[in-house]
């Protein structure tokens, strides 16, 4: 698989060779074509960190809801379901949902013009990351054993110093590799960044700015490049599987190392 | 005196009520927070589920399921004049059964095997590289996978956008999926079950047929209808594999429709607006049917 998307990219590599990577100049008119992956590697980075960072508390309350609070009980099982669910709403449905509804609110409360922008995709994307965060941190913290937990009980700990002085330090290593993993997902994420973003060209400024990823480029952009464009456009899916995988290899690292 | 409490005496409840409050203050606090994002994360389900149902269900018509889609004229005739939309997706939903029934042959039948292999051999040096490679193929991004399989069959073996492309992708995305389902419901099956049809003299083939399948069958066909149910909504590997097709169309080496692919087309298409939602209403439906189909199996099986 590598192999053939390095054979496509051939052209495109040769062409730019390093430049490629921290050009900003995508430029497809013909006779001056021009094509650097630098701000789509910046606007796929943006948005999916802004998501990390939204999902963050999301997340992270919803696996205490399920697998501490309410562990066990019928309304931690509903909240699971609830939340898996989220997992199986298609991308593109999520991006509709993004277009139609979360676009006109925000510009109703008056954050941007138009809608677009890497603010709302990075909210979108976090809704669509929370249950590939929650997943695999709730087993770890119901993993956290008993014994401890009991002992900091018995010694007149609250809930709240349980969770943050026994729970924490223990699952800490799940919980992390458990964001890596969705985040490895959002950068990933396509069509519902495509319908939000905005597809402007630019090197995002700010919060609000729009700009563009590298997976919506390539679907933005596939059905219509030939030649050296669509060369360029394959080495931007090698870049993106590139990075991808070394996201997950770290995740994946980190479970292997503590679990 | 005697029967007064320790906890009672004055100068003891001067000092412990302050701090005692304070991390219990801070406790609910705390537990409120909790509640409150876990309500805002699953309240997302149900405004998204509730907008399709809400914007959509008056396009879901017998015409809806039986006819293909409208052109953009007749869409823009059929608004002016404030009736619904014409036509329906059969071309998409018929499409996506076809890619998924393709899709399903491949990926099964190799993704069972793989993960027989790797129960049967957990320990050698190949499984291990298997079960990475399959850990990697699984995080490769959708359209990653798409632009692969583009390079792969509809340069090289269709010359152009077809079915089989499509199919080809979404089995790329089933398969680690069912690789690693069919591995975790073989490891669950007891030993002595296996031993004891090993003592019995069967031989080895027909243990795998006769015991190891049957046992674990509830969990392979939960990880089956997982899979399906994740690929079914899959829009952007299709984009560039099967690209679309406003016809319904048999033959293997064509385009064909598919219904995500049609919600972006009509996503595209202002006069359209009104099919979005029924079709991402159906599609969504459907997909979510079989996610819980697949949990309710989940949950019954028992070995």
């Amino acid at each position: 698989m590598v192999l053939s998307l390095v054979r496509g990219s051939m052209t495109s590599i040769h062409e730019f060779g390093w430049k490629f990577l921290i050009s900003s100049d995508w430029n497809p008119t013909k006779g001056e074509e021009n094509y650097g992956a630098l701000l789509f590697i910046v606007g796929t980075l943006f948005t999916s960190i802004l998501a990390l960072i939204i999902a963050l508390p999301l997340a992270f309350s919803t696996s205490l809801f399920v697998a501490e609070y309410f562990r066990d009980t019928r309304m931690a099982s509903i909240v699971s379901t609830l939340v898996d669910l989220l997992a199986g709403i298609p991308s593109i449905i999520y991006g509709l949902w993004g277009f139609y509804i979360l676009r006109p609110f925000i510009v109703s409360i008056g954050l941007t013009p138009q809608g677009y922008g890497i603010f709302t995709s990075g909210l979108i994307l976090a809704i669509m990351i929370v249950p590939y965060a929650t997943s695999l941190s709730n087993t770890t913290i119901m993993m956290v054993s008993n014994e401890l937990k009991e002992a900091a009980y018995s010694l007149g700990a609250t809930r709240l110093e349980v969770i943050w002085n026994v729970i924490l330090p223990n699952a800490r290593s799940g919980i992390t590799a458990s964001y890596i993993l969705a985040f490895g997902r959002a950068l990933g994420e396509t069509l519902a960044v495509t319908m939000l973003i905005g597809n402007a060209n630019i090197i995002p400024t700010g919060l609000f700015s729009t700009g563009n990823t590298m997976a919506s480029v390539i679907a933005n952009q596939f059905g219509e490049a030939s030649g050296l464009q669509l060369s360029a456009l394959i080495e931007i899916g090698l870049l993106l599987f590139v990075i991808t995988t070394i996201i997950n290899a770290v995740g994946k690292f980190i479970i292997k190392r503590f679990a | 005196m005697d029967k007064t409490n320790i906890l009672l005496d004055k100068k003891r409840t001067e000092v412990i009520p302050d701090s005692f409050i304070g991390r219990n203050g801070r406790n609910r606090v705390f537990l409120g927070v909790v509640i409150f994002f876990s309500i805002l994360t699953i309240s997302m389900v149900f405004l998204i589920i509730g907008t399709m149902l809400f914007k959509g269900y008056h396009q879901i018509n017998w015409a809806f399921f039986t006819q293909t889609p409208p052109n953009t004229f007749e869409a823009m005739m059929a608004k002016s004049a404030g009736n619904i939309i014409p036509g329906g997706i059969v071309n998409g939903i018929l499409g996506s059964l076809y890619l998924v029934a393709i899709a399903s042959l491949i990926a099964i039948p190799l993704g069972v095997l793989i993960g027989i292999y790797l129960y049967e051999n957990s320990s050698k040096k190949y499984a291990g590289l298997i079960r990475d490679i399959t850990d990697i193929l699984q995080g490769v991004p959708s359209i990653v996978i798409g632009l692969i399989v583009y390079l792969w069959v509809v340069v090289n073996i269709t010359k152009g956008y077809s079915v089989l492309a499509g199919s080809v992708a979404l089995a790329l995305m089933m398969l680690p999926l069912i690789i690693r389902s069919t591995e975790e419901s073989l490891k669950m099956i007891p030993d002595s079950l296996k031993e004891a049809a090993i003592a019995l003299g069967t031989p080895y083939y027909k243990v795998i047929l006769r015991v190891l399948i049957p046992t674990s069958f509830t969990g392979l066909m939960t990880g089956i209808l997982l899979a399906i149910s994740r690929i079914l909504g899959e829009t952007a590997p299709l984009m560039l594999t099967t690209l679309g097709n406003p016809a319904i169309n048999w033959n293997i080496t064509k385009p064909v429709g598919a219904v995500p692919l049609l919600i972006w087309q009509f996503y595209n298409d202002p006069n359209m607006v009104d099919l979005i939602w029924s079709s991402s209403l159906f599609l969504m439906g459907f997909v979510l049917i079989l996610n819980l189909l697949s949990k309710w199996i989940g949950a019954r099986r028992k070995i």
